[in-house]
């Protein structure tokens, strides 16, 4: 019988849009000692860890070696990195949770935007041989999906207004949250993108833990239980695509079970309010899925920790029996080019 | 609490890489004014071209030539140009679907302003003056009325053809330490060295970093140590870096200051290489205007007994 896995526990730092005060570990400890403090664990309790960063970010080779260092890592533990998303970081923990290796892992992520040219920096994980060359930024390749959805017909400007605002609305009852309240649409950054449609660029980190089966249910009164977990990739050329849509995300979506039943909740990972409209439209969220309660990406965006954030806010809102079924997503590439969907579910109430 | 320190930091590499046999024909290709594609097994001819059919893996050969003419697929105007972008003034990206072609290129298109772009535009490659074979032999795209051009017949072989592209690429980045090690940096600015103890495991780190890699806690406690310290262990370089104005060879060791839990490293001068030894008594040489010791020399002290540092080894 395969094993049930849960988040037990999530935190996160206020995203910041400079932390030029703090070093990386300076920045994540704290985030590392609240989420075990909330499961009163140690890391000698901690059977695996992993984490999701990229040295691009802040200039920094091995960045993930010194951060290591707010663990705590000896005696040796068990540990692995992913160079994407927490929440890559994430699935692989769950992987070896389901193995049974392992009863508990700690999954961390961070990201210092601050230090560098972020649009820039994003450019160096393109193909490096047709599109690298030429520097196409993040905001310029979101841009190019909205005009293509505008094309098609899925959207209007003031839809995508429309969903910043929200965005920026819920964030007011986030704490963490770095662009929260009347956010101006403002002007194009990249046409047909404006300032309004796009994250902002800041630092944060985020950590969560998994626990299986009974000893999830002795950490948290209310796990939030992983029913299904799968990420998908489209191919890497942009021009091989449909923008307007995300067979990645629909297969990764059903293949964890996501349309099985309805979900309550959907936090999903769009930073841009352009990809929101692809995903409702892939994931078949509908009016009644109250989606990014949080604010979402475009209230937070600290690159390589707001995919996991969105598991860690999906799974805060099950434990708290604000949710019993929420989707959980995360996307890594242009274009929402990789998609990872999570379905969390709380027991019976 | 002073400003917080920041540096320029630039990460600069020529990355060289080397081509398949269809992205060797492509980019040789377009030296030589030829866009080819690839066509796949289903008939769909993919440009830019694939090593392989992203449909089924398979490995892709036939190369077919399309024109240098095509349709905009989708657009965005760029009003501020970046570092590195095809065109310096205001331009729109496009993905541009070649007439023959299936799947679209992205590029520049150099167009007046964003009121002269539409997705359906009519475009066409404006090849750049001097071509080496790469996507940057492609200038950009511009407007374009006539009839598609029709491409002459090609087999994809070519004389010499390009067998890798370099591509440059530079980040700038502004640096800063964070707390604890700001705080080393202002002491070393004194000529003093200041480590930070673990509350947990009392280990002084030198320099800080502001967590125990043992404990996984926050060090704060500021603990002076050195300036002597012991050689530990180390190495004779015999290779001279890059923009290093040191001679070879030399020694770099590590030591452990007294005081601290921790060896540090640094270069040993003031001594012939070949008499370095574990157990080497040295101290801080400061120059004026550095902020860090230059090198260490030794004392004259009696050689530390090993006993005294085996654990910091």
């Amino acid at each position: 019988m395969t094993r049930q896995i849960a988040v037990v526990a999530f935190a996160q730092s206020d995203h910041r849009r400079t932390t030029d005060e703090l070093s990386e570990v300076e920045m994540l400890m704290p985030v590392l000692h609240e989420v075990l403090a909330r499961t009163g664990l140690r890391t000698a309790d901690i059977d695996f860890t992993c984490s999701g960063s990229s040295d691009y970010l802040a200039g920094r080779a091995f960045s993930f070696t010194m951060t290591l260092d707010g663990v705590g890592a000896w005696p040796p533990v068990s540990e692995s990195h992913v160079e994407m998303d927490g929440a890559f970081a994430l699935y692989e923990a769950w992987s070896r949770l389901l193995t049974g290796e392992a009863d508990t892992a700690l999954v961390y992520a961070y990201g210092k935007s601050s230090p560098g040219p972020l649009r820039d920096v994003l450019t160096r994980q393109l193909d490096p041989y047709y599109l690298a060359p030429l520097w196409p930024d993040s905001v310029a390749l979101a841009a190019l999906q909205a005009q293509a959805l505008l094309d098609a017909g899925d959207t209007d400007e003031h839809a995508l207004a429309a969903i910043g605002a929200r965005s920026r609305a819920d964030a007011t009852a986030n704490p963490h949250a770095q662009l929260a309240g009347p956010v101006p649409r403002g002007d194009h950054l990249v046409r047909p993108l404006r300032t309004g449609d796009c994250p902002p660029i800041g630092d944060g980190a985020a950590a969560v833990i998994l626990a299986a089966g009974d000893r999830a249910r002795e950490l948290c009164a209310r796990p939030a239980w992983i029913r299904g977990l799968d990420h998908r990739i489209e191919p890497h050329s942009l021009g091989a695509r449909d923008l307007t849509d995300s067979p990645s995300a629909r297969l990764a979506a059903e293949r964890a079970g996501a349309f099985e039943r309805p979900v309550d909740t959907a936090e999903l990972h769009a930073p841009f309010s352009s990809q929101e409209v692809v995903l409702r439209k892939a994931l078949r969220l509908g009016d009644e899925v109250c989606v990014n309660p949080s604010g979402g990406a475009l209230a937070a965006n600290p690159v390589m920790a707001a995919g996991l954030i969105r598991i860690g806010e999906a799974a805060a809102r099950v434990h708290r029996g604000a949710s019993d079924r929420a989707l959980a997503h995360a996307t890594s590439g242009p274009c929402l080019q990789q998609n990872l969907v999570a379905v969390l579910e709380g027991d019976p109430r | 609490m002073p400003d917080v320190l920041k540096a320029p930091l630039v990460v600069e590499f020529p990355f060289t890489r080397s081509l398949g046999p269809v992205q060797r024909a492509f980019f040789t290709g377009l030296r030589e004014g030829v866009v080819l594609g690839a066509r796949t097994t289903a008939g769909r001819v993919l440009v830019p071209p694939a090593e392989y059919d992203p449909d089924t893996a398979a490995e892709l050969h036939d190369l077919v030539p399309v024109a240098a003419t095509g349709t905009v697929t989708t657009w965005a105007w760029n009003h501020a140009p970046r570092t590195g972008q095809p065109l310096a003034r205001p331009f729109a990206w496009v993905l541009v679907r070649l007439d023959g072609a299936d799947t679209a290129l992205l590029h520049a298109l150099d167009a007046p302003g964003p009121d002269d772009v539409r997705t359906g535009m009519r475009v066409r490659v404006r090849w750049a003056a001097e071509r080496t074979g790469a996507i940057t032999d492609i200038a950009c795209f511009e407007p374009y009325d006539g009839p598609p051009e029709q491409p002459a017949a090609h087999t994809g072989e070519f004389e010499n053809p390009v067998t890798g592209i370099v591509a440059p690429a530079r980040l700038d980045y502004t640096y800063t330490p964070g707390r604890a090690q700001s705080d080393h940096l202002e002491s070393l600015a004194r000529r003093k060295i200041v480590g930070e103890r673990c509350p947990s495991c009392r280990k002084v780190y030198v320099p800080p970093r502001g967590a125990c890699p043992t404990c996984g806690v926050a060090t704060g406690e500021h603990v002076e140590v050195g300036p002597r310290g012991t050689v530990t262990t180390f190495c004779v370089v015999n290779i001279k870096a890059r923009n290093l104005d040191i001679e070879v060879p030399y020694v770099y060791a590590h030591i452990a200051l007294d005081g601290a839990d921790l060896a540090l490293h640094a270069r040993i001068g003031g001594i012939p290489y070949d008499h370095v030894r574990m157990g080497l008594r040295v101290e801080p040489v400061w120059t004026d205007g550095a902020r860090h010791p230059d090198h260490y020399r030794p004392t004259g002290e009696p050689d530390a007994d090993y006993d005294t540092y085996k654990e910091l080894l």
